[in-house]
């Protein structure tokens, strides 16, 4: 497999009345050919801002790349021009967004939306953009693709609308394809379908995925590797198996262990305490050893590198140092990874 | 469609005949008659005078038969300038008001818009506090200020225009100068607040995610998104630059319909005052109606409900 996309220590930050708020701090992970990444992590961790990082679509002049390299096929886009980045966009990496009802343009015809990109991008004739979008609706699975060609973003559902938006991203078949929170603002019957129809995609145009989510439910279906994202950093990286079956850092027990389960017996949902620390003045050592009942007295003082697992898997916690105290996870934690042990990782299927 | 316009000039002939029947009595109400002015008259010659144009009968009578000349497109004759009906004074009149309100408002709502995008595209840059302060100016300092700088610098000192007057197409450049700067400043404050809110919007982000260019976003999606507010504030303004701004018409002493409404008020002819007031009426119905239909051009969500109810 050969690597397509390659972060390396990415940092983002935000220039606010405030002061400098560091929301990416040093993120590095890298993405194969046709692979599905997950990126995981509560609001304000970074997964959004890394996204928008690599669409190079940060918000301008406020946001900005510190540091760091993103290697799209070897080539740097955090140092492409504004011109360069835009034959980039929407034809080698595309985006479908969280909301489907505000992401697509009210007063214009679905049909147009789609063809846009087609004509910028690949120069087809309105004739021949008209013929792909039609097979592009058809796809993703939209009845009636000639006569909803024709219509707005008001005359469609929720779920349509995700579907005509994941039509554009689809567009000009990109190699990746970032979905930020793409079912998020979606009924769960409505989540499955488009999870489905992503997958199945996936299969027939073998694009690689960067899929953001805080739902641990919709990683496990779609995902084949994860990384847990904490205040700006990635905590814990592996296949998906590697997290689920053999988490290693407290912030990803937490994260297991407050996921509703069907055959869950406690009364009362599991809740990691406190929040995430505030970005514009990052704490000294682990940012998580305030919430973490695990923490050790050097997480205080210095921040845990990441400590290899196995060749796959990687977590930056001080519990993996070899002097550090044998640490078990959590009962309930344990318990759950019996529980996707056992069912054979598919604790995402309704 | 045809059915919802229909409804509509239905509805606007109902308001057109409430406008004249409380205009008709509201000038009843007016202090002094047309005769008030005319001493040297005697008893019997004003007697004459209001027999001649019905001025004796009882005011219901005199409206029912208003309103039937009124059904026949008859407005009346004007007690003022002898005998000439009302409609030959006001075609005479309303070109040159036309021209000078079509003029300023096309001229004026465009090159606000663009200031408006500018601003908005520059936002917070130096552009955009240009393009501000000239909105601000615009609306705040009223116009006869610019039409007497106008004056003085391109007809007196330069020399490039008329000073006033009507006649030649260069006659109505300063005047629709003077008339455009409120409603491009309006223009321009309105298009500043609604691209900068639509240039946040998702779609926007959409639209940057499919590497289409800062232009054509803002042209092919932003501007369409930012029109709706400025046609519903630019539609009454139409009315108001088209019908004549006495001021304005006053300075470059232009014979448009401001001024001899003005004047027909002043001496109680009440034909002639029933008449303006009603042609008003007429464009601001039917610049309504436009406004509603062009609400649905922009924007796909607004339906027209006119079949039912």
């Amino acid at each position: 497999m050969s690597k397509l996309l390659e972060v390396k220590d990415l940092k983002v930050s935000f220039n606010t009345f405030n002061g400098e708020v560091q929301a990416v701090r040093g993120v590095s992970f890298d993405l194969n050919k046709g692979e599905t990444i997950a990126i995981v992590g509560e609001s304000g961790s970074g997964k959004s801002v890394t996204s928008n990082a690599i669409m190079q679509l940060l918000p301008k002049p406020h946001g900005y790349v510190k540091g760091g390299e993103i290697l799209f096929e070897g080539e740097d886009l955090v140092k492409k021009s504004t011109s360069e980045m835009r034959k980039i966009r929407g034809k080698d990496i595309s985006m479908v967004f969280q909301d489907p009802m505000t992401s697509l343009n009210p007063t214009m015809k679905i049909g147009t939306q789609i063809m846009e990109g087609l004509i910028k991008h690949q120069k087809m004739s309105k004739e021949h953009a008209k013929k792909r979008a039609i097979e592009l609706l058809d796809l993703v699975g939209i009845p009636q693709p000639e006569v909803r060609m024709k219509q707005y973003p008001h005359q469609f559902s929720g779920g349509m609308r995700q579907r005509v938006v994941v039509a554009i991203s689809l567009a000009c078949n990109p190699k990746i394809l970032i979905a930020d929170e793409p079912t998020t603002a979606l009924d769960v019957t409505i989540q499955a379908q488009i999870l489905e129809l992503m997958k199945d995609i996936q299969k027939k145009t073998e694009s690689a995925i960067i899929f953001i989510t805080h739902d641990l439910g919709v990683v496990a279906n779609v995902a084949d590797r994860v990384a847990v994202m904490y205040a700006g950093k990635v905590v814990e990286i592996g296949t998906t198996d590697d997290i689920f079956y053999n988490p290693k850092h407290p912030y990803t027990w937490g994260l297991l262990g407050s996921m509703p389960t069907l055959d869950s017996a406690e009364e009362e949902l599991f809740a990691i305490p406190g929040s995430p620390p505030d970005m514009t003045n990052p704490p000294q050592g682990d940012a998580f050893a305030a919430r973490n009942k695990f923490a050790l007295e050097i997480d205080k003082v210095m921040e845990p590198p990441m400590f290899k697992v196995s060749d796959t898997h990687y977590a930056a916690t001080w519990l993996l140092h070899e002097d550090a105290p044998k640490i078990e996870p959590p009962a309930s934690v344990q318990l759950r990874m019996q529980g996707f042990a056992n069912t054979g990782n598919k604790v995402g299927d309704q | 469609m045809v059915r919802y316009i229909m409804r509509r000039v239905f509805y606007m002939l109902i308001t057109l005949f409430i406008i004249a029947t409380f205009s008709f009595f509201l000038m009843k109400l007016m202090p002094g008659s047309p005769l008030s002015a005319e001493d040297k008259l005697s008893e019997e010659q004003k007697q004459i005078v209001l027999e001649k144009y019905g001025l004796d009968e009882p005011v219901p009578v005199q409206y029912i038969k208003y309103l039937g000349g009124l059904v026949q497109g008859d407005l009346g004759i004007s007690f003022h300038f002898d005998n000439t009906p009302v409609s030959k004074i006001l075609m005479d009149r309303l070109g040159p008001s036309l021209q000078l309100g079509a003029q300023s408002l096309i001229f004026g709502s465009l090159l606000g818009i663009l200031l408006g995008l500018v601003a908005a595209v520059f936002h917070n840059g130096a552009l955009d506090y240009t393009s501000t302060i000239v909105a601000v100016l615009g609306t705040s300092i009223p116009s006869f200020v610019f039409a007497g700088l106008l004056q003085w610098v391109f007809a007196v000192e330069l020399g490039w225009f008329p000073v006033a007057l009507w006649g030649s197409f260069e006659h109505t450049v300063l005047p629709t100068i003077a008339l455009m700067i409120y409603p491009m400043a309006t223009a321009a404050r309105f298009t500043r607040t609604e691209m900068i809110e639509v240039m946040g919007s998702n779609y926007i982000t959409t639209a940057r995610a499919k590497g289409l260019k800062e232009s054509e976003i803002v042209f092919k999606h932003g501007l369409r998104n930012s029109l709706i507010p400025l046609i519903t504030v630019m539609g009454p303004m139409a009315v108001g630059l088209m019908t004549g701004t006495l001021v304005i018409e006053q300075i470059f002493a232009v014979p448009g319909i401001g001024e001899q409404f003005v004047t027909s008020i002043m001496i109680n002819d009440y034909p002639t005052i029933m008449g303006t007031t009603l042609l008003f009426s007429i464009m601001f119905v039917v610049i309504i109606l436009i406004i509603d239909l062009l609400y649905v051009v922009i924007d796909p969500r607004i339906r027209l409900t006119g079949g039912e109810s």
